[in-house]
C-alpha cells in the first residue's frame, strides 16, 4: 500500500518536472525576437514560392514576349497586368523570372551550404578531436584559404573550372568551408574536455562514435546558427558570381544574372534592376535574423 | 589466477618543465569479486592509474611496466579495437560527478541503451527491458519514467545512479569507482557506496574504490591499499590496516578523520596538537603539516620524510615497499623505514 502511495509522488513530482520540454523552451525564447520572426516569414513565403513556381509563375521565364520589350510593371503608368512587374529588354516577364529565380537560389543556398557544412564539419571535428599533426595540416590550409579575399577566391575557382551554375556552387562552396572548420574545432575542443566523453570512451565507445554520436549532438546548436548565416552568404556570392557573368549563364533565370542583363538599363527601364536586387536584399534579410534568432534561441550564454 | 596483476607500474608525462613521474612503482593484484579501496590525497595519481588500467591515458602519458594483466590479457600489448571491446564489457568505470559524465543531448534511456547495444547483438525492445531492469537494480523509483528524462532533470544521486546502471549494463568483472561519491550530499553517499556493495555480491564483480576519505573505505572494502605522491605508502587487508596503521601517513590520515577523534588522541601523533587543544572541550582535528611533494621536484628518499614527525637520516635513502613480518599482520606491506608494528 505504501507502496503504491510512493509511486504516486514520484509521478506527481516527475509530471511538474517535464514542464518544459528543450523544443518548446527553443521556441518561446525564439518567439520572443520579433526579428527572428520576421525572418521566419519572409523566408517561409520565399519557399512556398520557390516550391510551387511553376505553379505560381503567370509565363514561361525564358519565353520572349515581342509585344512587350521592357515594359514597366503594372502600378506604373505604361504597364500591363499580364506583366505584373514588368518585362526586361528582350520582353521576358520579370514576375515569372524572379519566381523561378527563388527556387533556383534558395537550392544554390541549400546546395553551398549541404556541401561546405558537411565538409567543413568533418574537417573540423577531425581536427579538433584528434588535435597533433592531422589538425595543424587542416587548420593552415583553412588559414590559407581564409587569407584569400572570398569573392577572389570564388572568381580564381570559376576561372579554373569554368563558368556555369555548377561550378559555381562549388566555388562558393569551397569558400564558405573554413567558417564550418574553424567553428566546428573550437567547438569540439571544448566538449571533448568535458566527462561524458571520457565515459563514453570508459563504456567501450570508438573513435568514430565518440566523435560522431556522443561529441557532435551537443555542438549542434551553433552549427545551425552557422548554417543558416551561410544560407544567406552562399545566395549572396552565388548572386555576386552571376553579376559578374562567372555564374549562371543568361538565359537563366538567377537574380544576380538578372541584374547583370539589366545593368545596361538602368537608368531607362529601372525596376530591372530593382526587382531582382530587393528579391536578394530581402532573402538575405530575412535568413540573417532567422539566423540572429536561432543563435540567441539556441546558445545559453544569451539567455536571460 | 587473480583478475588483475599490476607489477612495476609507472607513469610519466612529458610536460614543458620536463617529465613528470606521476606513478610510480606500483604493484597489487586484485582477484574475482574483491574489493579494492584506494586511499590518497588529490594528485597522488589515483585517477591516473584507473586511466591507465581503462587504456585512457593521454598522449603525453608514457607507461611503463613489467606486467598489466586483466584476466589473463596482456593490456600493455593490447590493441585499440580488442581495448574498446574490453571498455564496458569487462572493466566499466564510474565517475565523480555524474552530472558531467551523463551526455546532456540523449536521454538516461537513451544513454543505457546505446551503451547496452555497443556490446551486445540485441533488439531495440529488448535492451529497452534490459534498461528497465537496471534502472529497477539499481533502486530508481518510477524507472519507466525516468527513461525518459534528460540528465539535467535528474538530482545528483539519481545521476550517480544511472551511471551505475550503465556501468553494470553488461555485466563487468571489474568496477572502477573514481571517487564515486564526492560530488554527492552526505546523506546519498551512503546509500549509492551500498548500491555498490549490494551489486558487487549480486553480480560477483570485483570493485576498485577510489576515493580520498578513509572512512568510506573502511566499511566498503576488503583490501586497501593506501597513496602518496604516486607511490604506494601501505596496503593490506583493510580491518588490519584500519586499527593499527604501520605508516605514518596513514595514520596521520586516520587521525585526521572525526570517526577517530577519541582513539586519536591517545596517539603519539596527536601529542603536540593536544597542548593547544587540551583546553577546549571538543578538539580541533589533527592535520598532516606541510603538503604534497611537488612531482616536478620529488624529495630525495622516502616521499613523505619532509612531512613525517618521525623522520631520520635513514629516511633520505631509496626505500620499497617491504612485508611486514609480524605473523599477527600478514599480508601487510610497508614503505617505510621505521614502521610502527616491527
Amino acid at each position: 500500500m505504501s507502496d503504491s502511495a510512493g509511486q504516486n509522488t514520484q509521478t506527481i513530482i516527475l509530471s511538474e518536472l517535464k514542464g518544459e520540454t528543450p523544443w518548446r523552451e527553443f521556441w518561446h525564447s525564439f518567439c520572443q525576437n520579433k526579428g527572428a520572426l520576421i525572418g521566419l516569414v519572409v523566408m517561409t513565403l520565399f519557399v512556398i514560392v520557390g516550391i510551387f513556381a511553376p505553379l505560381l509563375s503567370p509565363h514561361n521565364p525564358t519565353e520572349l514576349f515581342a509585344e512587350a520589350l521592357r515594359l514597366p510593371p503594372a502600378f506604373m503608368e505604361g504597364g500591363q497586368w499580364r506583366y505584373a512587374l514588368g518585362s526586361d529588354d528582350v520582353g521576358r516577364d520579370i514576375l515569372s523570372r524572379l519566381i523561378h529565380g527563388t527556387s533556383l537560389s534558395l537550392g544554390i543556398g541549400l546546395m553551398v551550404v549541404t556541401v561546405s557544412l558537411f565538409s567543413g564539419t568533418l574537417l573540423g571535428l577531425l581536427a579538433g578531436y584528434f588535435e597533433g599533426f592531422l589538425d595543424r595540416s587542416i587548420m593552415r590550409l583553412t588559414d590559407i584559404l581564409m587569407a584569400l579575399p572570398s569573392t577572389l577566391l570564388a572568381i580564381v575557382v570559376v576561372s579554373v573550372l569554368g563558368p556555369g551554375l555548377v561550378n559555381a556552387v562549388w566555388a562558393v562552396s569551397i569558400v564558405a568551408i573554413p567558417n564550418y572548420v574553424r567553428l566546428v574545432r573550437a567547438l569540439v575542443l571544448t566538449e571533448k574536455k568535458r566527462q561524458y566523453v571520457m565515459a563514453a570512451r570508459s563504456f567501450g565507445s570508438g573513435h568514430w562514435r565518440t566523435m560522431l554520436i556522443e561529441i557532435l549532438p551537443n555542438c549542434l546548436a551553433p552549427i545551425i546558427v552557422q548554417a543558416t548565416l551561410g544560407l544567406s552568404e552562399g545566395i549572396l556570392n552565388a548572386a555576386a558570381l552571376g553579376f559578374l557573368g562567372l555564374g549562371a549563364q543568361p538565359p537563366t533565370p538567377e537574380w544576380g544574372t538578372m541584374l547583370a542583363d539589366a545593368r545596361p538599363f538602368m537608368e531607362s527601364a529601372p525596376w530591372m534592376v530593382t526587382f531582382p536586387g530587393l528579391c536578394i536584399l530581402l532573402v538575405v534579410l530575412g535568413l540573417n535574423l532567422l539566423g540572429d534568432g536561432l543563435r540567441d534561441a539556441l546558445d545559453p550564454r544569451l539567455k536571460r | 589466477m587473480a583478475l588483475l596483476e599490476v607489477k612495476n607500474l609507472s607513469i610519466t608525462f612529458q610536460t614543458k618543465y620536463g617529465p613528470v613521474e606521476a606513478v610510480r612503482d606500483l604493484t597489487f593484484t586484485l582477484d574475482h569479486g574483491e574489493s579494492l579501496g584506494v586511499v590518497g590525497e588529490s594528485g597522488c595519481g589515483k585517477s591516473i592509474t584507473n586511466l591507465a588500467i581503462m587504456g585512457l591515458l593521454p598522449k603525453n602519458a608514457e607507461l611503463k611496466a613489467d606486467k598489466l594483466t586483466f584476466n589473463g590479457v596482456d593490456l600493455l600489448s593490447l590493441k585499440e579495437r580488442d581495448y574498446q571491446k574490453l571498455r564496458g564489457q569487462q572493466v566499466a568505470m564510474i565517475f565523480q560527478d555524474p552530472m558531467s559524465a551523463l551526455n546532456p543531448c540523449f536521454s538516461v534511456g537513451e544513454q543505457i541503451i546505446e551503451t547496452i547495444s555497443v556490446h551486445r547483438q540485441i533488439s531495440k525492445k529488448d535492451a529497452h527491458a534490459e534498461a528497465l531492469a537496471l534502472l529497477n537494480q539499481v533502486g530508481i523509483p518510477a524507472p519507466e519514467e525516468r527513461l525518459k528524462c534528460y540528465p539535467h532533470e535528474l538530482s545528483g544521486g539519481m545521476a550517480q545512479r544511472v551511471m551505475i546502471a550503465m556501468a553494470i549494463s553488461c555485466r563487468p568483472q571489474l568496477l572502477i569507482a573514481d571517487e564515486p561519491t564526492t560530488a554527492l550530499d552526505v546523506t546519498i553517499q551512503d546509500q549509492i557506496l551500498n548500491l555498490l556493495r549490494d551489486i558487487q555480491k549480486q553480480n560477483k564483480m570485483a570493485l576498485m574504490l577510489i576515493t580520498h576519505d578513509l572512512g568510506v573505505v573502511a566499511q566498503n572494502s576488503d583490501k586497501i591499499q593506501v597513496m602518496y605522491a604516486g607511490e604506494v605508502v601501505e596496503s593490506g587487508p583493510t580491518a588490519s590496516v584500519v586499527h593499527t596503521p604501520a605508516h605514518p601517513y596513514t595514520k596521520g590520515l586516520l587521525a585526521g578523520h572525526p570517526s577517530h577523534q577519541k582513539a586519536a588522541a591517545n596517539d603519539n601523533a596527536t601529542k603536540e596538537n593536544n597542548k593547544t587543544g587540551a583546553t577546549k572541550k571538543r578538539k580541533r582535528l589533527p592535520s598532516i603539516p606541510g603538503m604534497v611533494p611537488d612531482l616536478k621536484q620529488r624529495p630525495v628518499g622516502c616521499q613523505f620524510h619532509p612531512r613525517c614527525h618521525k623522520a631520520g637520516p635513514e629516511c633520505m635513502k631509496g626505500m620499497s615497499l617491504l612485508g611486514i613480518t609480524n605473523p599477527s599482520h600478514a599480508n601487510r606491506q610497508v614503505r617505510c623505514a621505521k614502521p610502527e608494528l616491527v
